[in-house]
């Protein structure tokens, strides 16, 4: 397992919103997180990199194994940590700069200052994030110019980048259209060969089309997690079943 | 905590309304070959004419069935048990269509034939053949109502029953045709009754197959112990 996470409760302040979560995430596999709003989806992906150590008042009891080692042991590395597991969020993010900068930031944050280097990262994961041929005229344009989409590919390219060992998407579609949903799918799809992707989707579709693993919480529990293939045609808990099948929401 | 709401009540309701079509259409299909019987043992002609003309019925319904399958398909991306309902509409609705026109063969035998054709212990074993074709259907039917799948076993095991009037039967007819009692097209057209029955068991068992999917995400074939060497 890349990821091994057991018995994670996390807390904001006095209100519970993870119970025990027990989930196994394999190397090289996609593993959608689905389920109603407000959940605890998105709380569990953000304590895959521990980006719910920024909120006040957080209370995290558990583990979280990354490669076998505790990522919540005192002696880890945070910006080394986020820059194993890199994140994708829900709207795209560039920065204010150039599309080349864009991609180039992590890379310069960590040293590099090799130029010729630098290009070669610029390319290749502008290519990993299948956007090379539309923008290459136009590396030193503004990111802020590009459409929705381009600018999520953008922030996928900006993570791959860095060479992350795990890449966290919290509802990475959510703001964009049809084309360039399939696009990124296509994408997801593609990348997963050089990373493990952990994925928040609303999206019961693109769960289905671009996982291997699904996983349904509810109420802050994890209900079932399985093979997508599994969850999709004979999930075990009738709840699974109401819930992906739209009975409620 | 997170308010549960009932939701898509009206696909929901689409979904039962296709259960419903395909039920009638078993009903319907059942019916069919139970009056195909009774022209066949009656060798009543203008019966036969009708379980022919009713066919159509049948057939305008397994494409209501398959259209409101398709739009479902398209606009509401079933998933689960939803899905199943629709890949199993697919499926009944084409054996029961089968087993209409497998009434319809058997009601055209009768009213093509031009004399008398049965003769009492014919007509025995034909009806045998037909009375237990007719109840599978009908089983098959009520197991796809209820999602009894025990009932749906049964037809399962009901096949092995209908193997052995089929095989007695087809003894019989042979005898029959070899003892030049009977005129070799008459004993042939009956043979080729007696064939169109047995199918009409096989598409009941093909249904109740389908039923134990639709209940269960089990896929189960059922194998034909007249394939082995007797």
């Amino acid at each position: 397992m890349k990821i091994n996470v057991e018995k994670l409760n996390l807390f904001y302040g006095e209100h519970q919103a993870l119970f025990d979560v027990d989930l196994p995430v394999p190397e090289h596999q996609v593993v959608a997180l689905i389920g109603p709003s407000g959940c605890g989806k998105s709380t569990f992906l953000r304590t895959l990199n521990r980006m719910n150590d920024l909120i006040d008042g957080v209370r995290i009891d558990g583990s979280v194994r990354l490669d076998g080692e505790d990522i919540y042991d005192p002696d880890t590395d945070l910006v080394e940590l986020r820059k194993r597991v890199g994140m994708v969020f829900q709207r795209p993010n560039p920065f204010p700069m150039s599309i080349y900068d864009n991609v180039a930031y992590g890379c310069r944050v960590h040293g590099l200052k090799d130029k010729k280097r630098l290009d070669e990262i610029v390319e290749s994961s502008l290519r990993g994030a299948a956007l090379w041929d539309e923008v290459k005229d136009r590396l030193n344009a503004s990111a802020m110019g590009m459409s929705g989409g381009q600018q999520q590919r953008l922030c996928i390219a900006r993570v791959m980048a860095v060479s992350p060992e795990v890449v966290l998407m919290d509802e990475p579609c959510s703001a964009l259209d049809p084309i360039s949903t399939m696009k990124i799918e296509e994408l997801v799809s593609e990348i997963k060969k050089d990373f493990t992707i952990v994925m928040v989707t609303h999206n019961m579709q693109q769960a289905a089309r671009v996982s291997d693993y699904t996983a349904f919480f509810l109420n802050g529990k994890l209900i079932e997690h399985d093979k997508t293939d599994v969850i999709f045609t004979k999930p075990h808990d009738k709840k699974t079943e109401d819930y992906i099948t739209g009975r409620f929401g | 905590m997170l308010d549960v709401q009932k939701t898509r009540q009206e696909y929901i309701h689409e979904l039962a309304a296709v259960q419903d079509k395909v039920y009638q259409m078993g009903l319907k299909a059942e019916n069919a070959v139970r009056q195909a019987m009774q022209a066949l043992v009656t060798e009543d002609r203008a019966l036969a004419a009708k379980v022919m003309k009713e066919d159509d019925v049948i057939d305008d319904m397994i494409i209501d069935v398959e259209d409101d399958c398709i739009l479902l398909i398209a606009k509401q991306q079933p998933i689960a048990h939803d899905l199943r309902v629709i890949a199993t509409g697919f499926k009944i609705s084409t054996d029961i269509e089968r087993i209409g026109d497998h009434a319809f063969d058997v009601a055209r035998v009768i009213a093509k034939a031009d004399d008398k054709i049965m003769d009492g212990e014919r007509a025995a074993l034909l009806k045998e053949l037909g009375d237990c074709a007719a109840q599978m259907v009908e089983m098959a039917m009520q197991a796809y109502r209820e999602g009894n799948i025990r009932l749906a076993d049964d037809v399962r095991h009901m096949d092995a029953k209908m193997d052995d009037i089929f095989k007695r039967t087809f003894y019989s007819l042979s005898q029959f045709i070899n003892s030049k009692s009977m005129h070799p097209e008459t004993a042939t057209s009956l043979l080729f009754i007696a064939r169109f029955l047995e199918r009409i068991g096989d598409h009941a068992v093909n249904i109740a197959e389908w039923v134990i999917y639709l209940e269960t995400a089990e896929r189960i074939h059922t194998k034909k112990a007249r394939y082995a060497k007797d």
